[in-house]
């Protein structure tokens, strides 16, 4: 067991009315919430890290609940999901790695059981890196309006002992999607893909 | 509306640790940031009373979205910023335009007063330009634990015929103040500087 330290939380919603296109109807939202945490692996190799993400469990459970609160609060209006990591200089991509578990189930648990895996990118960086979030359907992955990113970052994290966290979740596609492929409409909703 | 927006991204930090010590309560600051359509973009025009209204329009809808995302009534805001981006077509007194000359009263009709100027930044600058808006004490502009600022950016934002403006509040000062000066205690409130 290690202590799981947050130095920061940083929430940010987007609205987008158009992108040069009609005004959307309903504005889709994208919002992402990211957690600045020490690394406790930072500085040296450890085998074994895999009890980590036990430990991050309830953070990736409170950054789902705060990120869904920041968008209104109702599982039923989030259609895209995504997550991802910025690991500091002094520890490597595998912690990174330690953020599938708790922050993927976090939000299906939260959403009540949505059906497709959870898109993910990682990268050791910086302070100020940025990161591309990849987003896809909840239910089905292969919903090509809702393939989407959000680019993240901290101005002042992560410092080179310190891991930032990140959930994302959205309220609908791309604001002018349009390039065909499978519809959210006609999802079957079985296999996650779908 | 005047404004023709495209887009509208409010941001939320709260610190919980800084220099190594728990921040008791945490520090927490909102930015909220439209990107409009810039209609003088390429041109040069005398009148620029359109940007001016854009300016009071987003003074108050800004500020709004920004309070609440804090989650605090208005009066309980301590320190104030603006700031705001050109794109490429654009120039600096667009930007001076719509911060300027009408933009402070509905922001400060917001918080329900704030004596002090509202600090202001400007600069031009392509899509993920890095804006930082000076933050200020609101009642009075010498409360030396509440001089700050706070970092912003949009990966696609601002375009060349577009604007960026940013406003930002806070609950509180840095974290961890103690470089002396006029303390928020002290404040008299009535110049808008002690």
């Amino acid at each position: 067991m290690a202590d799981v330290v947050v130095r920061k939380i940083v929430t940010q919603i987007d609205e987008t009315f158009h992108e040069g296109g009609p005004a959307a109807s309903r504005p889709p939202k994208r919002g992402v919430i990211l957690a600045v945490i020490a690394n406790p692996f930072a500085g040296g190799y450890a085998d074994d890290i895999a009890g980590f993400m036990d430990d991050l469990k309830p953070l990736g459970l409170d950054m789902a609940g705060r990120l869904l609160e920041a968008l209104g609060g109702d599982p039923a209006l989030i259609e895209g999901y995504g997550k991802g990591a910025i690991v500091g200089e002094a520890g490597e991509i595998e912690h990174a790695a330690l953020w599938h578990v708790p922050g993927g189930y976090a939000m299906r648990e939260l959403l009540g059981g949505t059906k497709a895996i959870v898109p993910s990118a990682k990268k050791v960086g910086g302070l100020g890196a940025r990161l591309d979030v990849p987003v896809t359907h909840v239910n089905a992955s292969y919903v090509r309006s809702h393939f989407d990113a959000i680019e993240v970052g901290v101005a002042d994290a992560p410092r080179a002992s310190e891991i930032v966290l990140a959930l994302a979740m959205t309220t609908g596609p791309r604001v002018h999607a349009r390039v065909g492929g499978l519809a959210a409409a006609d999802i079957k909703g079985e296999d996650g893909l779908r | 509306m005047k404004a023709r927006i495209r887009r509208i991204t409010t941001v939320v930090e709260e610190t919980r640790i800084e220099g190594g010590r728990p921040v008791l309560p945490p520090t927490r600051r909102a930015a909220a940031i439209a990107v409009i359509a810039n209609p003088f973009a390429g041109t040069y025009v005398e009148d620029l009373s359109e940007l001016i209204a854009v300016g009071e329009e987003l003074g108050g809808l800004l500020t709004e979205k920004a309070v609440a995302a804090l989650g605090i009534p208005g009066d309980r805001v301590e320190s104030f910023g603006k700031a705001a981006a050109v794109g490429g077509e654009g120039e600096l007194e667009h930007a001076a335009a719509i911060l300027h000359p009408k933009l402070g009263a509905p922001f400060r009709a917001v918080l329900g007063g704030g004596a002090a100027l509202i600090p202001s930044s400007k600069k031009r600058g392509g899509p993920g330009v890095a804006l930082d808006i000076p933050l200020g004490h609101k009642d009075a502009a010498k409360v030396r634990s509440h001089f700050d600022g706070m970092e912003v950016r949009l990966p696609d934002a601002p375009r060349a015929d577009e604007i960026m403006v940013a406003i930002a509040v806070t609950d509180s000062g840095r974290p961890h103040p103690r470089v002396g000066g006029l303390t928020k205690e002290d404040v008299v409130g009535e110049d808008g500087l002690s």
